[in-house]
């Protein structure tokens, strides 16, 4: 271990994300109790979109369910068993068979029997996200669903064309939500709902921003724990707030110059999602003094970002904050379209090297010494030109590691000999 | 004799890049190789470019390791190592029409490692079952349309549009009418003879396709197979093209009758139904066309369009294969193989990598195959 150099303390705002967290997946179990709508959907779907059938409407997003369920081994073992024996292969998506087994097996993971979703709505840009829900709703009962296709390109090749694209199918999705709930849509919680969204958004990326101070105010493995609010509700009024009062809470780290760890000597980021069930691998890391200050996942999966006047990566300034007044439908649906475009774990969908000059970007931005490519088996869509991306950033002359796993089944990791790899690492970067 | 017949579609199939090669030479033309068969042709055809399809060699590689992390489909390795071992160095330009997350790695990567003086991507949508799609469509074709003009210096005419049009509609049709030979009692081809036709159109140029088709057509009903037909199969799932395997299969008394695959009549089973906007049209045609699985929800339409096919071509059995890490099929196969069993039709499932273990299959498809020879007078 490391000496400490600087002071550390947990974060004041601990308890209330959990608190938030805990009160989600209730709220969720228990929404029809009181007449509510329950809706379930991927973590990028347009949250903001269902708002508007009114205030007692919860969601479930799939991957953190996912994720959720990969934290208890043995459920998800048995989740993956359930999804095998209906005939799905088991090198898909992991979090969709935790989620599938976990319909099948009628179990869920805060406890209790599956709370069924009275309809399904999501978007489509990795080749699973459609078919997860497709299979859903059929293990389900053939429940109501919806899916927004945005695999539309990247922002920097956005157009009228493609928004248009993108907003027509959530007009025609707002018309099918009040046909599948016999409930009116209120545009005007729809508008809040996105302000609140664009807020939660880029007050995420501002608090990762505040990372690239040294030492890092928040560490990787805290971010896990803080970023999935946004992954959950990113356009509730409840999660804008927490992040807001989160932000202030690492400026003020930042001030006093308050360290995640207190021994941080060298910096890493890693990517894509981690082995859900082996996060002690990040203490493992700062016993040699190493903190990750993140990844362009826990980043940009919900962060939005925008490029300041002097080139360097910030929060990107909401409408509201430019003085845009939302007032139609159509606009908020076409502010949330152009806004949800620009989310950086995007935007490597269409090409590797989009995502490397990310990388590349944050290794100089964030001062990082090195970096840890999760090569994901659990999850083709951010492993997508994860090899390209090692490429690159050897070529750029950073130093960089690999190790293969699965964010969500355990049975295709290794952890000793992801330890070996790891230790090999810290000699490159001269922490051991 | 029966053999010669399917020759200049076995000959094209075998030397698909010598006929690109000296394509180029004869007419001085362009070649553009397409990752999907979404990708647009009539347009390309309309340009004056020959579009070929860039598909696999089924030998074992390891050039794409530093490039596509083992966790993706054989076939999109397999393809991109076509790239880097230089195989296609006479192609122009590549383009992509989006499909499978898989494929489009082969497509980026070879756009990054392998020189070339073109290269689009063209978006085509996931979202086919959606109206909205249409219009969309129409309107990313015309970006591809003025894309390739510029490249080519042409420009594309509504008359070029209609010929290419014409050509591509004649050789589906012309497909199809071979196709029809297949219902019969004793197919006249054999399922390798088919996928040699159907893939080799994807290599050549239309015209010269039709020509040989209908050379074939006409000495085809007069044409008879020494080989027993035995149990009518059908082949879903991945992308196949494997020769080795088709062979052994139809070795063991058995015939493949028809395919879902985009190697088969996926590719040409609709035509573009003319109109006076002509991108209009061919949008049209590539959202109707029978559904890629990545494509294919929320409802499953291939479902009823599979089990048309069992009819139709008087299925007996299905063998289901699917690509090593294939998603979109790994994501179809259980709601296909149950649709098909429900309705009476036995399926068996294998798993192919870029090489397939043929002995070891065999073993397996000729248990399939007794299922299908029990003495029936014990009943
Ligand atoms: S593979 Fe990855 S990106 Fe795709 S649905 Fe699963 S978690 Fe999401
Ligand atoms: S559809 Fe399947 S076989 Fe075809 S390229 Fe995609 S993953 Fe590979």
């Amino acid at each position: 271990m490391t000496e400490n150099k600087y002071k550390t303390k947990p974060l004041d705002c601990w308890n209330e994300a959990k608190q938030l967290r805990k009160d989600y997946y209730d709220n969720f179990a228990r929404a029809q109790e009181k007449g509510g709508i329950r809706w379930a959907g991927g973590a990028w779907s347009f949250s903001a979109v269902p708002a508007g059938l009114g205030d007692d409407v919860y969601s479930l997003t799939g991957e953190p369910y996912g994720a959720t369920v990969a934290f208890n081994k043995e459920f998800a073992e048995k989740c993956h068993e359930a999804a095998e024996a209906k005939g799905y292969a088991r090198d898909l998506c992991a979090y969709m068979r935790n989620y599938w087994g976990s319909i099948i097996l009628n179990k869920y993971a805060w406890g209790g029997e599956w709370p069924k979703p009275d309809f399904l709505w999501t978007t489509h840009i990795c080749c699973s996200h459609a078919k997860w829900y497709q299979v859903a709703s059929e293990l389900e009962g053939n429940i109501p669903y919806f899916c927004v296709d945005v695999s539309v390109g990247p922002y920097n090749e956005r157009s009228e064309r493609k928004l248009n694209y993108m907003v027509s199918q959530m007009m025609d999705g707002i018309e099918w939500m009040e046909k599948v709930t016999g409930r009116k849509y209120d545009d005007e919680k729809l508008i809040q709902a996105v302000y609140n969204e664009c807020r939660t958004t880029s007050l995420w990326a501002e608090i990762c921003t505040l990372n690239k101070t040294i030492p890092t105010p928040l560490d990787e493995k805290t971010m896990y724990s803080l970023y999935v609010l946004g992954t959950l509700m990113k356009h509730r009024k409840e999660c804008a707030d927490f992040y807001e009062k989160l932000r202030d809470e690492v400026k003020d780290r930042v001030a006093n110059k308050i360290a995640a760890v207190g021994n941080e000597k060298f910096r890493v980021m890693t990517d894509t999602q981690p082995p859900w069930a082996f996060l002690e691998l990040w203490r493992y890391l700062q016993n040699y003094g190493v903190v990750s200050i993140g990844s362009l996942y826990t980043f940009g999966l919900i962060g939005i970002f925008e490029v300041k006047e002097d080139g360097i990566w910030g929060p990107r300034t909401p409408p509201q904050e430019q003085g845009i007044e939302i007032e139609s439908r159509e606009q908020a649906l076409k502010i949330l379209a152009e806004w949800t475009l620009s989310r950086p774990e995007w935007q490597h969908f269409y090409s590797p090297e989009l995502k490397s000059d990310m990388m590349k970007r944050i290794v100089k931005e964030w001062h990082v010494d090195g970096v840890m490519l999760h090569y994901n088996r659990g999850c083709e869509g951010l492993s997508m030109g994860i090899a390209e991306n090692k490429l690159a950033l050897k070529e750029a002359g950073i130093p960089i590691m690999h190790f293969e796993g699965n964010m969500g089944d355990e049975r295709e990791f290794d952890l000793e000999r992801t330890k070996v790899e790891i230790d090999a690492f810290l000699e490159i970067l001269g922490a051991k | 004799m029966e053999q010669r017949l399917f020759e200049k579609f076995h000959e094209w199939y075998e030397n698909r890049h010598q006929y690109a090669k000296e394509w180029k030479e004869r007419t001085g033309g362009k070649v553009l190789g397409y990752f999907c068969t979404y990708a647009p042709e009539e347009i390309i055809y309309a340009a004056g470019v020959l579009p070929v399809r860039i598909l696999g060699s089924h030998e074992a590689q390891s050039f794409t390791e530093p490039h596509i992390f083992a966790m993706f489909c054989p076939l999109c390795r397999d393809c991109l190592a076509q790239g880097l071992q230089g195989r296609y160095d006479y192609l122009n330009g590549i383009m992509i029409a989006q499909c499978c997350l898989h494929m489009r790695q082969a497509f980026t990567s070879w756009q990054k490692h392998i020189p070339q003086e073109y290269s689009y991507y063209l978006y085509m949508p996931h979202g086919i079952q959606t109206p909205r799609a249409y219009p969309y469509l129409r309107g990313e074709l015309e970006d591809f349309k003025k894309s390739l003009e510029e490249w080519t210096g042409k420009k594309i005419t509504n008359q070029d549009l209609d010929h290419a049009i014409a050509v591509y509609n004649e050789n589906r049709r012309l497909m199809k009418q071979v196709y029809d030979f297949r219902k019969a009692k004793n197919p006249k081809l054999t399922g390798l003879e088919a996928m040699e036709m159907v893939v080799s159109s994807q290599m050549t140029d239309k015209e010269e396709h039709n020509q040989a088709l209908k050379k074939l057509l006409k000495e085809l009903p007069g044409r008879k197979l020494s080989r027993k037909t035995g149990t009518r199969l059908m082949v879903l799932g991945s992308e196949d093209d494997d020769v080795e395997f088709l062979k052994m299969v139809e070795s063991l008394d058995a015939t493949f009758v028809i395919e879902d695959h985009c190697t088969g009549s996926r590719y040409f089973w609709n035509e573009v139904i003319p109109q006076e906007d002509r991108l209009g049209a061919i949008a049209a045609r590539y959202i109707d066309r029978p559904a890629c699985p990545s494509k294919d929800w929320p409802k499953r339409t291939r479902l009823p369009h599979i089990l048309k096919l069992a009819k139709d071509y008087n299925v007996e059995g299905t063998i289901l294969i699917q690509q090593k890490f294939c998603d979109p099929h790994e994501l179809d196969i259980p709601a296909i193989r149950s649709s098909l069993e429900t309705n009476g039709i036995p399926t068996y499932f294998l798993e192919f990598d870029v090489t397939v273990p043929v002995g070891q299959f065999k073993t397996r498809v000729e248990a399939f195959l007794e299922t299908f020879q029990l003495p029936t007078d014990l009943f």
